[in-house]
């Protein structure tokens, strides 16, 4: 039988567990990609080598489908592995990864298809591919060149694996709400359908905007005094803080068009200034 | 000799640069080797996408060995002398010769060996390819398109020695990720493609490209259906196998409803597939994609993911158009004023109230012979797709969607079409007002703003919409007055935003937007091997602003200064503007006072205009024709030749007959060149040099009427 979806997680834990990699537990922290995670984008900067692989949670509020949709989740999960440096046999590791978790590559066609990553919020991009197995895209592999405004020296490896695509795949099912969590009989749906379907109607509907304008400035705010006292990583919370309310307006569609590059960079410059003291700290 | 094998593997090379990669890399080789003196047979490069290949045949086994010989100083050499010569060619006194009292240098140079030559050209490609975009990777420093992992580097049979940043150049590669394990040692550029082909690499991106297409066509065909044959797939595709195969899937037959562009779009860009057509012609429930395994079931696991992965992408657009339909577009429309086009032009809705009054316009004033009010309908709804699910998920089908929308919801055939073609060259009378409408108020309400393009910045795109514009009026041979048309787009917007000042600005924005168009112009019709300088001979003349006349000016001037006697009555006319404009000479008295007083002068103007006294009247109406005092047969010839061409080039204008207007000014070459040959304009008698001034002018001015000749080059 294949593998269901905490036994996917497992088997990827036990896979980048022996390569060295500390496996950490998921950021207790709203955020929108694994890559936000302090394990990834502080340590992803300067030369200290750095291991890591962990699940993180992701909130999207705005590709929340109120339980409707079997492809689209507002909330899902990413399996987050980054090398630093990025070894030379990385494709091969990473491969290495997806026949421990049932993918025959002499059965099934893996590709890696150019993708540059960028993230505007974190002043981030990299080169690297989506890989696609027979024409869907399972992970994100990226090579970091920049991160926070730096140039990462040395050179940090990220997969990110769609660990409910991967398992949706793995396990034949056509709809997410449908994959078989453990080998006991619950299911995906059982439990999360209930989360999707709450978390949609407040994301779309019920959230107070004033609020979370408040909360934004208030976020952003408290990320400069922390700045102002050195603190790197309570300044990056608080900027993790500020994305997550600002892609949470977004979903409440009260942030116009003209507003949303001015949010993004102000994000932005909350993550670079985290950053930046957290490349002070370290000299 | 002997051939010459180069291999660079990397990580998988984004398949959109494979092609260019190709051509930098026998371009770096060439340079790098003819720079050395290295000469080589032909060069041959193929690309998979993890591995850039070069093969160069017969490469000489070194550069030819040189003796250089310098003359020095006579000897015995002054010390001073001596020495620079010494410091010049770096010997000591006792390496020179001398010949005939004389000191000289003898260099000579040994042949490098091929090897080194290959070696520094290897090391000159790696750090110099010009990739589009390159990165670092683990601890190195090096850069490449993705990391760099191997080179093969062998002469005949023997490998070149090269190591760059920790790779060591070698006689080993890989074969095909998952068909291969283990390295592979190749002989030479002799075997290397067999070789890698055992290892299920075919190196050869041809041999990939023939294997796709053959094979997709194959695979369709093999199912009673026909191939979608798209050269930019099968190209890409190549470049994302080593070892490629054909498969055919079908998906289920209810997505057929989505619109045929969706699916195949979403095939094509999303999926990589190929698209394929029943015996009817209409889409084929199907898709052929292309694997890069010879899969150990024959395919089936292939095939059956890829449906799944299509169908949940067509699940996704079959639930937008589902959601799509349920709104008509005049609701949608009215979402468009949340929309704000840019912050200083306002929102979407007023941008489509602009082009909706425009293209009214365009149909009242008879540019266009179409309906005024599904023309207006039209506009009206042309933008209302954009605010559709199925636009937000394939924003390349804006206007296809919206046509289709349109059609669905009953609205006449003219207004779907012109709603679907807005964005291109449409030739049906509606679709065309809507489209020129949008364009032109694109480009006037950005000029209104004082957004130009400049340089390489054109951020919103208007030169594309001025090529758009121009393709549009040309091709479908509209007439329209160009200025008319421009302060009409300008005053749309100024009146709209009850902009005082913007409405001011207007007669210095209309001529800045007619001169865009100008230069748009001239590059669009460049491919078509029109001059430039002729474009600008007849814009020079300030009163041409419809295209179709002035490309039909421009081309008859351009096949007229093309004849033997375009040219020589170019020459003259140079000639007479030369002298007017060395004597300062602006006509007569009258002439003078109001070109004081500002007023442009176009050479068409009615010199008499201002002149009251009725005797005045006829004196300097006979200055003007050059004819007072004329005395001399060269002189009565060239104003009897005047007096019959004017006329006849006036009326051949006026009939928009420009090759008519060329053949009757044709007829001022023989007096004009007699006239130069035979009479002195700068007589010392004052009068009647001023009267051969005047007659010049006139010669001028009557050439002018067609075009600006002194714009035109040569």
């Amino acid at each position: 039988m294949s593998l269901s979806f905490q036994d996917l997680i497992l088997t990827l834990h036990r896979y980048w567990g022996a390569q060295g990699c500390v496996i950490l537990q998921p950021y207790d922290m709203e955020m929108g990609a694994g890559t936000f995670h302090p394990a990834t984008v502080l340590r992803s900067l300067g030369p200290e080598p750095w291991r890591a692989a962990y699940v993180q949670a992701c909130r999207r509020p705005t590709d929340g489908r109120y339980g409707e949709n079997p492809n689209r989740l507002g909330h899902y999960y990413q399996y987050q592995v980054v090398l630093k440096p990025s070894p030379d046999d990385l494709q091969a590791l990473y491969l290495g990864s997806l026949v421990e978790i049932g993918i025959d590559p002499l059965e099934h066609d893996i590709r890696f298809v150019e993708d540059d990553w960028e993230s505007p919020t974190l002043g981030a991009w990299g080169l690297g591919w989506e890989v696609w197995c027979d024409g869907m895209e399972v992970t994100q592999f990226t090579y970091f060149q920049q991160v926070g405004g730096f140039e990462c020296k040395p050179v940090t490896g990220e997969l990110t694996y769609g660990l409910e695509r991967l398992a949706m795949y793995i396990q034949g099912v056509d709809n997410v709400y449908d994959l078989r969590f453990n080998d006991a009989g619950v299911t995906y749906g059982n439990i999360f359908l209930e989360n999707e379907v709450e978390m949609s109607t407040y994301n779309f509907e019920v959230a107070d905007t004033e609020a979370l304008f408040d909360l934004f400035r208030k976020a952003a705010a408290e990320c400069e005094r922390c700045l102002g006292a050195s603190l790197p990583i309570p300044a990056y919370e608080q900027a993790i803080k500020a994305s997550h309310v600002f892609n949470t307006l977004q979903a409440r569609g009260v942030i116009g068009i003209a507003e949303r590059q001015a949010y993004i960079g102000r994000v932005r410059d909350l993550a670079k200034g985290a950053c930046e003291a957290w490349m002070e700290r370290a000299a | 000799m002997a051939d010459f094998l180069l291999e660079l593997l990397s990580e998988e090379i984004p398949a959109r640069m494979q092609a260019g990669a190709r051509n930098a890399l026998a371009r770096l080789f060439a340079e790098c080797t003819s720079a050395a003196g290295l000469e080589t047979g032909p060069i041959d490069v193929r690309s998979t996408p993890r591995r850039l290949v070069l093969i160069a045949r017969d490469v000489a086994v070194a550069t030819h060995a040189s003796r250089e010989e310098i003359k020095g100083p006579r000897s015995p050499a002054p010390p001073q002398a001596l020495d620079g010569f010494l410091r010049k060619t770096g010997l000591a006194r006792e390496q020179l010769e001398e010949r005939d009292g004389v000191l000289f240098a003898v260099i000579d140079r040994p042949g490098k060996a091929a090897g080194d030559v290959l070696a520094e050209t290897i090391r000159r490609i790696v750090s110099d390819f010009p990739w589009p975009k390159s990165m670092r990777w683990g601890d190195g420093s090096l850069r490449w398109v993705r990391p760099l992992h191997g080179i093969v580097a062998m002469l005949g049979e023997d490998i070149v020695p090269v190591e760059i940043d920790g790779i060591v150049s070698g006689a080993s590669t890989v074969g095909h990720r998952f068909h291969h394990s283990g390295p592979i040692t190749v002989g030479g550029a002799s075997d290397y493609a067999q070789k890698l082909r055992a290892c299920h690499v075919i190196v050869d991106h041809e041999d990939r490209e023939r294997i796709i297409r053959d094979g997709a066509a194959a695979a369709a065909a093999g199912a009673g259906l026909a191939l979608l044959l798209d050269e930019g797939l099968v190209v890409e595709n190549a470049g994302l196998t080593e070892w490629p195969v054909a498969l055919l899937g079908r998906f289920d037959e209810k997505f057929l409803d989505v619109p045929r562009e969706v699916i195949v779009l979403t095939m094509r860009t999303n999926q990589k597939y190929f698209a394929c057509t029943a015996s009817d012609g209409g889409l084929a429930p199907a898709f052929v994609c292309v694997a890069n395994i010879a899969a150990s079931d024959g395919g089936e696991a292939i095939v059956e993911g890829n449906r799944r992965v299509l169908a949940a992408r067509l699940a996704d657009a079959r639930f937008f158009w589902e959601q799509d339909h349920k709104v008509p577009l005049q609701e949608q429309a009215k979402k468009l004023g949340g929309i704000v086009f840019h912050e200083k032009l306002g929102t979407l809705a007023e941008k489509v109230e602009r082009i909706a009054k425009l293209a009214r316009w365009l149909v009242e004033t008879g540019v266009l012979t179409a309906d005024p009010d599904q023309v207006e309908r039209a506009a009206r709804l042309a933008k209302a797709d954009l605010v559709t699910g199925m636009v937000g998920e394939f924003p390349e089908l804006q206007g296809v969607i919206g046509g289709y929308l349109a059609e669905a919801q009953g609205e006449p055939k003219a207004v779907a079409e012109a709603i679907r073609d807005q964005y291109g060259t449409p030739s049906e009378p509606a679709s065309a007002a809507v489209a020129l409408a949008d364009r032109l108020d694109t480009i006037c309400a950005f000029f209104g703003i004082g957004q130009k393009p400049t340089g390489s910045k054109d951020p919103f795109a208007l030169r594309r919409a001025a090529i758009g514009s121009i393709e549009l009026i040309v091709g479908n041979g509209l007439r329209i007055s160009l200025t008319e048309a421009i302060r009409g787009a300008l005053a749309n917007r100024a009146g709209q935003c009850k902009d005082s000042a913007s409405a001011h600005r207007l007669d210095r924005t209309a001529p800045e937007v007619l001169d865009f168009f100008a230069d748009r112009l001239k590059v669009q019709q460049r491919e078509a091997g029109v001059r430039h300088d002729l474009i600008d001979a007849v814009f020079a003349l300030g009163s041409e602003d419809d295209l179709v006349r002035l490309l039909a000016r421009v081309n008859a001037l351009q096949n007229f200064v093309a004849t033997e006697e375009g040219a020589d009555l170019l020459t003259a006319y140079k000639r007479a503007a030369n002298i007017l404009k060395k004597e300062n000479w602006t006509g007569p008295q009258v002439m003078s006072s109001r070109a004081e007083q500002g007023i442009p002068q176009t050479g068409e103007e009615d010199p008499l205009v201002l002149v009251e006294e009725p005797g005045l009247r006829e004196v300097i109406a006979e200055m003007a024709s050059g004819e007072a005092g004329a005395d001399l047969p060269e002189e009565k010839a060239l104003i009897t030749a005047l007096d019959a061409a004017e006329p006849k080039a006036a009326a051949a204008i006026e009939q928009e007959d420009f090759t008519g207007a060329m053949t009757a000014l044709a007829l001022l070459r023989g007096p004009i060149d007699e006239f130069f040959d035979h009479v002195t304009v700068n007589d010392p008698d004052p009068a009647k040099r001023e009267q051969r001034l005047n007659l010049l002018m006139r010669f001028r001015d009557a050439v002018n009427a067609v075009a600006d000749f002194s714009k035109i080059e040569g």
